[in-house]
């Protein structure tokens, strides 16, 4: 029987096995609205704004195993999209986005909220479609899902002009399609591996930094056998805090702009350097030529090959999948008899011991007012580190990564590459559709949450009951803390005035509001938001206006070359 | 001779011809210009057309960069979904050529002049007015600068030139 070409994308995805599709109607969309409500196997969320659709979808595809999907309408509902997906791409999640676009004939005249799709997103996306027949649809479809989800992941978007969404034909959807443009490899060169390891167990001072690939890769339980059985450091990325657990003892903390002074001076002075999954940003290496001031070896495991060797050197690349090599590596490691220098590792941990006693992150415990870093303290105990947490972007993003150790994989959700303030609450509603049973907390701060407030109303129409943790310090934290250090105290633009009562505000949505003001008042607060098991809290802590994220590696400095407080 | 380059030269920017097979779709090629634009790689030429395989396009590319830069625009292209194939031929023997077309003044005592350049050059007239020739010309884009640069400054009207095409020498194929 032939389907319209609505028909068949809705039935794609639902043979794609989605579950949700969170999206935004417009006119040229609406064949496709109009199937969704006719079935009953892809359940829609309706956003407020579509950049939060795609901050959903994304959150979602974060946490659990299964690409995020999303549905706009044409110009303008793209247009607000592109942050989102922009967002993605940084942090290489794999979403698919379905854009509506003006008929086919209108492609080009300037018509009605057209705008050149493919040509707006071409470079924040993997890959991006325009489907000009309908009996190309469906493997479109299938093609988009299987480059989103596979080698680096990333975003596909898929964009359908009107007049192909009534054009008809017979729907056949493939088990797989395969490309010959596109052929990620998976396995790592086995002769590559065994030199890697031969380097690993004769290093002297040797470091484990991961990344977001040992996350998107599921192959924290591979490095968490290699760290151990090597008995070296390791370090996460922002992206990859939960890769390892934050409370084995090997493990050295974040490393980077604002990661821990152990880390960092690990990171400088180790002589072999195994990455995985990482890919060298600027955040996290700091200067290269200073980077490069120290002589180390680097191995460096990455399923992109163009992520190698991009910002540093390295002497023995490894291509392919992070699980697929990592596991190779164990079982090199377990069938050889070579083992780690214990004498050299000995004499390495008893210079980490002494760069742990430096004490980065301290901070004063008994203030009067409340210290930001308490917060985040707190809400790691009461949840037992045990609860899915987004966040915005800014100084209280660093708190979040610094103070909540994160022990499993896919439970710390952030935008690193892009950081788009704005992602924390669509983020956690993605989360909660995948976890509904767990608890999904939201660390933002007053400048970020009123960059996507209006989702609170998505939260009520879906009663999610996601816990925000606003640590309001009236400013633009992140930004007033560059313009003290490197702008003489001048503040431009970065107070926030005129703020709204957060309290009220999240109770005209139909939520509970709290407003916290003393550090006594933390736990009962978040004890009693967490109570409301069933309901949204927005806990409006006013914190600290003055408090700054240490330690901090200045722009143009070397990893080294930290300020600590 | 082989240029002697000493063992800590700097790691100088210079000349490749980079070949690609890429599928022949829409878009394709914007995708191929949009990374070099957004990558700030530098592009001197770029030529493409379909090839006896219609579902495929060739183009070849002229840049420079250092070696580094050269790694990573062949990484990244090989990274574009619809590229299929990327080779630097300038790590082995190619055969480079470019097609130029030259409108020239032609009048009175020029006239002979320029008909014997264009022969030198193995260039072909092509057109013809009592002012001007037009010559075609192919070559290395070295050759091209180098007619140009022999003729009489003022001679020159107009040039068209198609950027370079290239090719592996001897058995060196570049296919699916
Ligand atoms: C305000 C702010 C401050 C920041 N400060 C810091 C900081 O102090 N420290 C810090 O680390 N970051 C910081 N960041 C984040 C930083 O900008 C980068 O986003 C982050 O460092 C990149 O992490 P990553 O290297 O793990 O790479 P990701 O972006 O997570 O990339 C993952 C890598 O793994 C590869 N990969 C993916 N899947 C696989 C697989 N299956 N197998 C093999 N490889 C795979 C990919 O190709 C890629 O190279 C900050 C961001 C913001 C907004
Ligand atoms: C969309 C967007 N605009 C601007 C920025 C630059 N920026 C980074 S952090 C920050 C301030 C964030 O303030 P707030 O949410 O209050 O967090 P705080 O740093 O105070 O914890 C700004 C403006 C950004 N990251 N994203
Ligand atoms: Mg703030």
């Amino acid at each position: 029987m032939e389907l319209t070409g609505a028909e068949i994308t809705v039935r794609c995805l639902a043979d794609e096995g989605v579950e949700y599709i969170f999206g935004y109607p417009g006119g040229a969309v609406l064949h496709l609205y109009d199937e969704l409500f006719k079935q009953d196997r892809v359940k829609h969320i309706l956003v407020r704004h579509e950049q939060a659709a795609v901050h959903a979808a994304d959150g979602y595809a974060r946490t659990c195993h299964k690409p995020g999907v999303c549905l706009v309408t044409s110009g303008p509902g793209v247009t607000n999209a592109v942050t989102g997906i922009a967002t993605a791409y940084m942090d290489s999640i794999p979403l698919v986005v379905v854009t509506g676009q003006v008929p086919t004939h209108a492609i080009g005249q300037d018509a009605f909220q057209e705008v050149d799709t493919v040509g707006i997103t071409r470079p924040c996306v993997k890959h991006n479609f325009l489907v000009k027949d309908v009996k190309d649809l469906a493997v479109t479809m299938k093609k988009a899902f299987y480059i989103a989800t596979s080698g680096r992941p990333g975003p596909v978007l898929v964009d359908i002009p009107k007049d192909v969404t009534t054009a008809r034909c017979e729907y056949f959807y493939p088990d797989k399609v395969e490309l010959r443009s596109y052929n990620p490899v998976v396995k790592g060169h086995s002769g590559q591996i065994k030199k890697a390891l031969g380097l690993l167990l004769e290093a002297k001072r040797p470091m484990i930094y991961t990344g977001g690939g040992i996350v998107l890769g599921d192959a924290s339980a591979d490095l968490a056998q290699l760290v151990r059985a090597l008995g070296y450091p390791c370090t996460n990325t922002l992206m990859g805090l939960g890769g390892f657990p934050a409370t084995d003892p090997l493990f050295m903390g974040m490393l980077g702009m604002h990661g821990t002074y152990e880390a960092n001076m690990a990171m400088q002075h180790c002589d072999v350097l195994l990455a995985v999954g990482a890919r060298f940003d600027d955040r996290v290496i700091g200067n290269p030529k200073h980077f490069f001031q120290e002589d180390r070896k680097i191995i460096h495991v990455d399923v992109d090959p163009s992520s190698i060797s991009k910002r540093v050197k390295v002497d023995v690349p490894i291509v392919g999948d992070v699980k697929e090599v990592l596991g190779e590596m164990n079982r090199q490691l377990a069938a050889g008899s070579q083992k780690p220098d214990a004498a050299a590792l000995k004499a390495w941990w008893t210079q980490i011991e002494l760069w742990k006693a430096r004490d980065c992150l301290k901070y004063d415990r008994t203030s009067a007012i409340i210290k930001p870093q308490m917060v985040v303290e707190k809400l790691y105990e009461i949840t037992k580190g045990d609860a899915f947490v987004t966040s915005d972007v800014g100084q209280h993003q660093m708190w979040a990564a610094q103070f909540y150790k994160f022990d499993k994989p896919r439970r710390w959700v952030n935008s690193g590459g892009l950081g788009t303030m704005g992602f924390g609450l669509p983020a956690a509603m993605g989360v909660y559709l995948a976890h509904p049973d767990s608890q999904v907390v939201c660390i933002t701060g007053e400048a970020s949450i009123q960059m996507c407030i209006q989702e609170l109303s998505t939260c009520k129409q879906y009663r999610m009951p996601i816990k925000i943790v606003n640590l309001n310090n009236r400013y633009m934290g992140m930004v007033r803390q560059w313009q003290e250090f490197f702008h003489g105290n001048r503040y431009a633009e970065s107070y926030m005035d005129a703020l709204p009562d957060f309290v009220k505000l999240a109770e005209s949505y139909g939520h509970v509001g709290m407003r916290i003001e003393k550090p006594e008042d933390i736990e009962p607060a978040l004890k009693e938001a967490f109570a409301r098991k069933d309901q949204l809290v927005f806990m409006d802590f006013v914190t600290d206006q003055t408090e700054n994220v240490f330690p901090m590696v200045p722009g143009g400095k070397g990893l080294s070359e930290m300020i600590l407080v | 001779m082989p240029l002697l380059i000493p063992a800590n030269a700097p790691d100088l920017p210079m000349k490749h011809i980079i070949s690609l097979l890429l599928e022949n779709e829409a878009g394709a090629l914007s995708r191929v210009a949009g990374l070099f634009s957004a990558r700030g790689y530098n592009i001197e030429s770029l030529t493409v057309a379909a090839t006896e395989d219609a579902t495929l396009s060739r183009m070849t590319i002229v840049t420079t960069g250092s070696d580094d830069v050269i790694e990573q625009i062949t990484k990244q292209l090989n990274k574009l979904v619809d590229v299929v194939k990327v080779v630097d031929l300038s790590e082995g023997e190619h055969i480079e050529r470019e097609l130029m077309l030259v409108k020239v003044r032609a009048a009175g005592k020029d006239r002979e002049e320029m008909k014997r350049m264009a022969d030198i050059f193995r260039g072909r007239i092509i057109d013809v007015t009592d002012k001007t020739y037009t010559i075609e010309l192919t070559g290395t884009g070295q050759k091209l600068d180098a007619f140009i640069e022999a003729l009489e400054e003022g001679a020159v009207l107009e040039t068209v030139r198609t950027g370079a095409s290239g090719i592996g020498r001897g058995e060196r194929i570049l296919r699916v």
